[in-house]
């Protein structure tokens, strides 16, 4: 059974593309059937962040209007034979999306792969509204930074909202990805701590992604930080969150934390 | 300054928390419907504006949203010789 989840945020620049093909490689490395898909039309990057951006032909406006089928719009990656990509429009404007289209696609989607992950654009309108609309899962990502906050406290409101689900009465499974979290600030009180960030938007923990300079060489290599560099903290950040997402129970770590020996014995509690 | 800062040990994380619990605080409770403290405040400046002729530059309204209490301030200097016939 096809799993959607969308990546979102609200605030532009939290990381949702970088955490979509991380995610995406990382449930790919699972050896299952995994397909991301840019909603972010006029403004694509998914493709660029995967590498894929000299392979990008048709992409989901193309589909949706019938000018290609959805096999050829689809990019499969070089590097494992169960990760594809499905591009957004880069020419075509925001409206060229539309509600009976992206239907169509998710349902042919769902028949073919067992994660179909959604990247969400930035902001409230229609392509987010979109990314969210047939979702099971939703990964909200947060930097724990106040703007950052609001704006996802104002996306999981649209979730209980806006979404098949939830009009069927049904909820949306929501899992908080914090991201460029620096500990040694947090502890300094300088940054919203974890705890600070999950009391006010209280919804479960999926993973805190350290910030790290190898987000950064990621992107300009065009691979998933999951598969840049599979040892660096934010890959390992990634692959535990993937399997978290994927029902398996991972203890959550704080990177970068000073344990103490309480800390040690009893571990941290996931959320 | 730094020697301050030393001994305060004045940091901005528990500010941006006390923020964020207060304002989200509000923005859940106007989802749908409108913002009452809003609200309020339009219908009491037109309240007044049907029995007082009010000088837009003489009214001063304060809004303060607090963690459980929340204060309207409205402030009308109203001349004598401004009173509508009924």
């Amino acid at each position: 059974m096809a799993k959607v989840i969308v990546v979102t945020s609200g605030k532009g620049g939290v990381g949702k593309t970088t955490s979509t093909a991380a995610l995406g490689a990382a449930l790919a490395q699972r050896n299952e059937k995994t397909v991301v898909v840019d909603f972010d039309v006029g403004l694509r990057n998914l493709d660029l962040v995967m590498g894929a951006e000299r392979r990008v032909v048709y992409d989901i406006v193309n589909v949706i209007q019938g000018d290609a089928k959805l096999p050829q719009a689809l990019i499969r990656d070089k590097r494992l034979d169960t990760l594809f990509l499905l591009p957004a429009s880069q020419t075509r404007d925001k409206d060229s999306l539309t509600p009976e289209g992206v239907e169509k696609v998710m349902t042919e989607l769902k028949k073919h792969f067992d994660w179909i992950i959604c990247d969400s654009p930035a902001g409230i309108e229609r392509g987010a509204t979109l990314a969210m609309r047939h979702a099971d899962i939703a990964v909200i990502v947060t930097n724990p930074e106040v703007s950052s906050v609001r704006d996802s406290d104002r996306i999981i409101g649209l979730l209980d909202a806006k979404t098949e689900r939830a009009e069927r009465g049904e909820r949306v499974e929501k899992h908080l990805l914090l991201t460029r979290y620096d500990q040694a600030r947090a502890e300094r009180g300088d940054m919203l701590k974890v705890d600070d960030v999950l009391e006010i938007l209280s919804i479960p923990l999926v993973g805190i992604v350290p910030e790290s300079t190898d987000v950064l060489k990621a992107s300009n290599l065009g691979a998933p930080v999951t598969l840049a560099d599979n040892r660096s903290a934010p890959a390992l950040a990634y692959l535990d969150a993937a399997r978290r997402i994927a029902g398996e129970t991972v203890p959550m770590t704080i990177p970068g934390e000073r344990r103490g020996l309480l800390g040690k014995l009893f571990g941290r509690r996931a959320a | 300054m730094s020697i301050f800062r030393f001994f305060s040990k004045q940091t901005s994380a528990p500010t941006a928390r006390e923020r964020l619990q207060v304002l989200l605080a509000h923005e859940r409770a106007s989802v749908g419907h409108s913002d009452l403290v809003a609200k309020l405040r339009e219908e009491i400046l037109a309240v007044i504006a049907k029995h007082v002729q009010v000088d837009g530059d003489k009214v001063t309204v304060k809004m303060d949203r607090g963690e459980t209490v929340s204060t309207l301030e409205v402030d009308i200097e109203i001349p004598l010789n401004a009173v509508r016939a009924a």
